[in-house]
């Protein structure tokens, strides 16, 4: 009896042991992934082409869901606002409510969450296909760097592409926001961009909401690239990777949205 | 058409409407003109109670903007609250006996600095400290002190 326990014992501390390793190992292959590519960024800057095709792949490909979902955020916002400042005499400043929350939450969030889904699934079954059809050790045996073709590029388009892709949700969702307010609900036109104007500020607020959707675009980037790569080159493997990029991608925005959010506004 | 200029078409459009999203924010949204640091001076006044005033909140004379809070803090000497403003430099002619209140913007809205002018001849320089200042309105003190005004008028 008390062997087995010992035994249980050791084995639920091996468990919690290999856990650890594991997730150490695949930090640290994430890592060596990030810095075989930092090199090959500068080279990608230069082949324009090759950048403005990505960038179109990664930005442009997302433009219409990025436009519907601000458009519709933006409404809900103005909605919900609206009704709950009614209740205080105070539905002008729904025009501050809104923009607030789109550009220092909203915006860079959501529109990070979608550019996962959209383009970052994109990116991963792109290079794991490139991968499982070998066109990847293709490249390597023509001397031909896949860092610097394949990766650097793509990650250097998102890294574009997402800043760009929240600037214009923002800009959506305070037109839906004003669809909304003023042109359905009646509230005064001066006084909801006048509110605005004076509450949002351009360094503390909108500079850092950039800022928050540059390092979304990194990371989305790195993980859906990383997946790519590295997936098993089967068609199960290609969908299973697929999936871990979009749930990992999300899952760690959120997370760093809220310590990016507790640095910049607190 | 091909392929690359169909992405040319793309890419530029794409750059089109952030630019025009950014023009849109730093126009309508957000007030840009206060990013741009104006020539400004500094003025500070002391207050017992600053409320919810916050750095960056403006300063106004019959309310139109004439500087920001730069800072708020506690003056060691008299541990009331410092209030150090960045006052624009056209603004420079402020007399020595103007006061300073911290007021609120409609009922709901943000606190701000309001200056009321005096009569002296003399001006305030740049480190200059307003004389005669109004604290921000705090509703459990005005409420306590309607409470005994109203039992003294009870006990008439």
């Amino acid at each position: 009896m008390k062997t087995s326990m010992m035994h249980t014992a050791t084995r639920s501390i091996a468990w919690l042991g290999s856990i650890t390793l594991g997730f150490l190992q695949s930090l640290g292959k994430r890592a060596f992934f990030v810095w075989a590519v930092i090199p090959a960024l500068p080279y990608s800057v230069w082949r324009i082409r090759l950048l403005m095709k990505q960038v179109y792949f990664a930005g442009v490909l997302s433009l219409p869901i990025i436009l519907t979902a601000g458009l519709f955020v933006g409404m809900v916002l103005g909605l919900q606002g609206h009704h709950i400042l009614t209740t205080y005499n105070s539905e002008e400043a729904v025009g501050t409510m809104t923009a607030l929350s789109l550009i220092r939450e909203l915006g860079p969030v959501v529109a990070a969450l979608l550019f996962a889904g959209r383009a970052g699934s994109a990116l991963t079954a792109e290079v794991g296909l490139m991968k499982s059809t070998e066109q990847l050790s293709a490249l390597e045996m023509m001397a031909v760097d896949p860092m610097k073709f394949v990766i650097a590029p793509r990650i250097l388009a998102s890294i574009i592409a997402l800043p760009m892709l929240a600037m214009i949700f923002i800009a959506m969702g305070v037109f839906g926001g004003y669809v909304v307010s003023v042109g359905w609900l009646g509230v005064d036109d001066g006084a909801f961009w006048a509110q605005m104007s004076e509450q949002v500020d351009w360094q503390d607020d909108v500079m850092n909401g950039l800022i928050k959707a540059i390092v979304f675009g990194v990371l989305i980037a790195i993980i859906a690239l990383y997946e790519g790569y590295e997936s098993v080159p089967t068609s199960e493997g290609v969908s299973r990777a697929t999936t871990r990029s979009v749930v990992h991608a999300s899952l760690v925005v959120l997370g760093v949205d809220f310590i990016l959010t507790s640095l910049m506004f607190t | 058409m091909t392929r690359q200029v169909k992405a040319e078409i793309g890419v530029g459009l794409l750059v089109l409407m952030t630019l025009i999203s950014m023009v849109f924010i730093a126009l309508k949204v957000s007030n840009f003109n206060a990013m741009q640091d104006r020539p400004s001076y500094q003025l500070e006044a002391l207050f017992s109670n600053v409320g919810g005033l916050t750095v960056r909140a403006p300063v106004k004379i019959s309310g139109v903007t004439i500087g920001r809070v730069g800072e708020i803090s506690i003056d060691p000497v008299s541990y009331r609250a410092k209030v150090v403003m960045d006052i624009y430099n056209e603004y420079d002619d402020l007399p020595m006996d103007s006061s300073a209140s911290i007021l609120t913007s409609g009922l709901l809205g943000s606190q701000y600095v309001g200056i009321e002018i005096g009569g002296d001849e003399r001006v305030l320089a740049d480190g200059g400290r307003f004389g005669y200042t109004q604290s921000a309105l705090v509703l459990e003190n005005l409420i306590g002190r309607l409470m005994v005004s109203l039992t003294e008028g009870g006990d008439k």
